[in-house]
């Protein structure tokens, strides 16, 4: 598979009144073609502002790239001036928002916002463009689209806001589409539709996804692979099957851990102990150590190195060096293990 | 269940806006059902469908338009004396959804928790209401040092702790918690609800859970009311709501769950609603009907008989 995007070391800080925040502190991730990749974490792990890098749309005034890359197509993007920014957002790299409500203009109709792109990028005269956005509507699964071209934004409900925010984003066919929690302000019925239609557009017109998301059902759903962030850093990241049966790094464990399936019973769901870290200051070893259970003395004095697993598996754990002693997993996750154990041994003895 | 004490009875509850104009909205549109004492009733439904108004009706923050709120036999909904409504008040309370706007930004956090105190004269002087203030922060897991600060110094889970302990000063009996986790991240969720349920096994609380998070919902609740545009249309016991869900519309709400389970993701199904698809004829009685004990569906005669050749016992 070809990459597409390759984040290299990347590290962000924002500039406040109560000092500096390391807001990303060496992200490395790469991007392939017609994948999808999901970025999980709590709020303030730095997913949003990962992805909002990528299409430059962090305030100016206060923030600041320290150092790293961002490939696309071999060019470096962070170096890029506004006015090739603009060439690239919208029509190679898209992105779509999380509040469908807030991120359409409510004074332009649907028909205008959705032939922006069209005519900004694609130089295509009205009259086709408006051809092209009927028939994107359609694509989208917006009923009637003569008449709802018309129509503005507050005529429609959120989940066909965000089925025309969805429209407006591939517009022009992008290579990578970043969506930034674009189900969590929907309901579960329209999330589902949403998350459908986005994986169905996406066979269709070949396009790479980060999905960037909180919801752990939601990425079991349309994640290829996984990248789970902790504290401006990814600590494990894997295919979709590696994440979720076969988790290394004790956030993940945390993570499985706390969420009730629909078959918990036990008296009390499992919480991860204490506060995500400061940015302000960092902690010298391992950001996750103070929550950790199993946290050893290296992990308050030498950051982790990315371990590996397997060769699409990574974790940034000092529990799998060589040297350290073998812990046991949460159970939900044992279980979770054992599960992956037996499709390995199916997969290999089975054959076909 | 019938060694239970009934202590909310809702009875043919109906809530409508603009009434007598075009824009119409019967946003509860005649529902029924009891809450138990000591039990969590969870309600779930896709936004716009009325839960959160039915919780609001129940506590007398919209006069009903219709139907009765009756609280240990007494209606919520009826003529009250100001001290009447007053003793009532402190037997209800609510847990609203959002953290960031139901607390008022420029009060002290410990003024915050002690308004309901102030209220209603539960402290006689003003080291018996600072002491009170102190020991519900504890109880919901902050610490007496967070009484001078202000809501803005505070996370989103700790605001919620906020609200728990606002709603719990006044010692009530019932609480609604109208979407109380729906604003936070995945671990903190889980920390708001051992709290809801440590609080509720302390105090023999008894909760309305409002939610749209359907694995939270099951896993905090005794029983589950699900809900359609105004109506009731499933009432079970929780186990039972999710193996026996037989309402196609509780059927296409658990289908589209996300599982954090990739397998079970790659094999899903889901199901859509409409409601033309129960084909009611004119003389149709719809009405809930129990199809076994404890579970009941909203459904025609001819579909209650299908119903109970199809319903599964444990």
């Amino acid at each position: 598979m070809k990459k597409l995007l390759e984040v290299k070391d990347l590290n962000i800080s924002f500039h406040t009144f109560a000092g500096e925040v390391q807001a990303i502190r060496g992200v490395n991730f790469d991007l392939y073609e017609g994948e999808t990749l999901a970025i999980v974490g709590e709020s303030g792990s730095g997913k949003s502002v990962t992805t909002k890098s990528i299409m430059q749309l962090l305030p100016p005034g206060n923030s600041e790239i320290k150092a790293g890359e961002i490939l696309f197509n071999d060019k470096d993007i962070v170096k890029a001036s506004e006015k090739e920014m603009q060439k690239i957002r919208g029509k190679d790299i898209s992105m779509i928002f999380q509040d469908p409500m807030t991120s359409l203009n409510p004074t332009m109709t649907i028909g205008k916002q959705i032939m922006e792109p069209l005519l900004k990028h694609r130089k295509l005269s009205k009259a086709e463009a408006k051809e092209r956005a009927l028939k994107l509507l359609d694509l989208v699964g917006i009923p009637k689209p003569e008449i709802r071209i018309k129509q503005y934004p507050h005529q429609f409900s959120g989940g066909m806001r965000q089925r025309v925010v969805i429209a407006i984003a591939l517009a022009c066919t992008p290579k990578v589409l970043i969506a930034d929690e674009p189900t969590t302000a929907l309901d579960v019925t329209i999330q589902g539709q949403i998350l459908d239609l986005m994986k169905e557009l996406q066979k269709r017109i070949e396009t790479s996804i980060i999905f960037i998301t909180h919801d752990l059902g939601v990425v079991a759903n349309v994640a290829d692979r996984v990248a789970v962030m902790y504290g401006g850093k990814i600590v494990e990241i894997g295919t979709v099957d590696e994440i979720y049966y076969n988790p290394q790094h004790p956030y993940t464990w945390g993570l499985i851990s706390s969420m009730p399936s629909l078959d918990t019973t036990e008296e009390e769901l499992y919480v991860i102990p204490g506060t995500p870290p400061d940015l302000l200051n960092p902690p010298k070893g391992d950001a996750f150590a103070p929550r950790n259970p199993y946290a050893m003395k290296i992990d308050l004095e030498e950051e982790p190195p990315m371990f590996k697993v397997s060769d699409t598996h990574y974790a940034a754990t000092w529990l799998l060096h060589p040297d350290a002693p073998k812990v046991e997993p949460p159970l939900a996750v044992k279980e979770r293990m054992d599960k992956f154990q037996e499709k390995q041994a199916g997969s290999l003895n089975g054959g076909k | 269940m019938a060694e239970l004490e009934k202590l909310i009875e809702v009875k043919n509850l109906k809530q409508y806006f603009n009434v007598g104009k075009p824009k119409e909205v019967r946003a509860v549109d005649g529902i029924s059902f009891d809450i138990y004492k000591g039990e969590t009733l969870g309600l779930v439904g896709e936004s716009g469908c009325g839960k959160s108004t039915t919780g609001r009706s129940m506590i007398r923050l919209y006069n009903a338009t219709d139907g009765e709120v009756l609280y240990r036999g007494e209606n919520v909904h009826g003529k009250k004396s100001g001290s009447q409504l007053k003793s009532f008040n402190r037997k209800m309370q609510m847990i609203f959804q959002d953290p960031y706007a139901s607390l008022n930004p420029r009060m002290k956090v410990s003024d915050v928790i002690a308004e309901g105190i102030d209220i209603h004269g539960l402290a006689k002087s003003q080291k018996e209401r600072i002491e009170r203030v102190y020991s519900l922060l504890e109880t919901v897991g902050l610490n007496r040092e967070h009484a001078n600060r202000f809501p803005h110094e505070f996370s989103g889970g700790q605001r919620q702790r906020i609200g728990i302990a606002r709603a719990l000063a006044v010692e009530p009996e019932f609480i609604i918690a109208d979407e109380p986790i729906s604003a936070l991240d995945v671990s903190i969720q889980a920390q708001v609800v051992n709290l809801l349920k440590k609080l509720q096994k302390e105090k023999q609380l008894t909760y309305l859970f409002i939610a749209h998070d359907l694995s939270m919902v099951k896993y905090i609740s005794d029983r589950i009311g699900v809900m359609f545009f105004g109506k009731l249309v499933e009432l079970a016991p929780a186990e039972d709501l999710y193996r026996n869900p037989m309402h196609p519309y509780t059927q296409s709400l658990l289908s589209a769950i996300p599982i954090p389970d990739p397998d079970y993701e790659r094999s899903r199904t889901r199901k859509t609603y409409e409601p033309s698809m129960h084909h009611y004829k004119e003389d149709d009685d719809v009405k809930m009907r129990e199809i076994a004990p404890g579970h009941f569906v909203n459904c025609s005669e001819a579909e209650f008989k299908q119903y109970k050749t199809e319903y599964k016992p444990k």
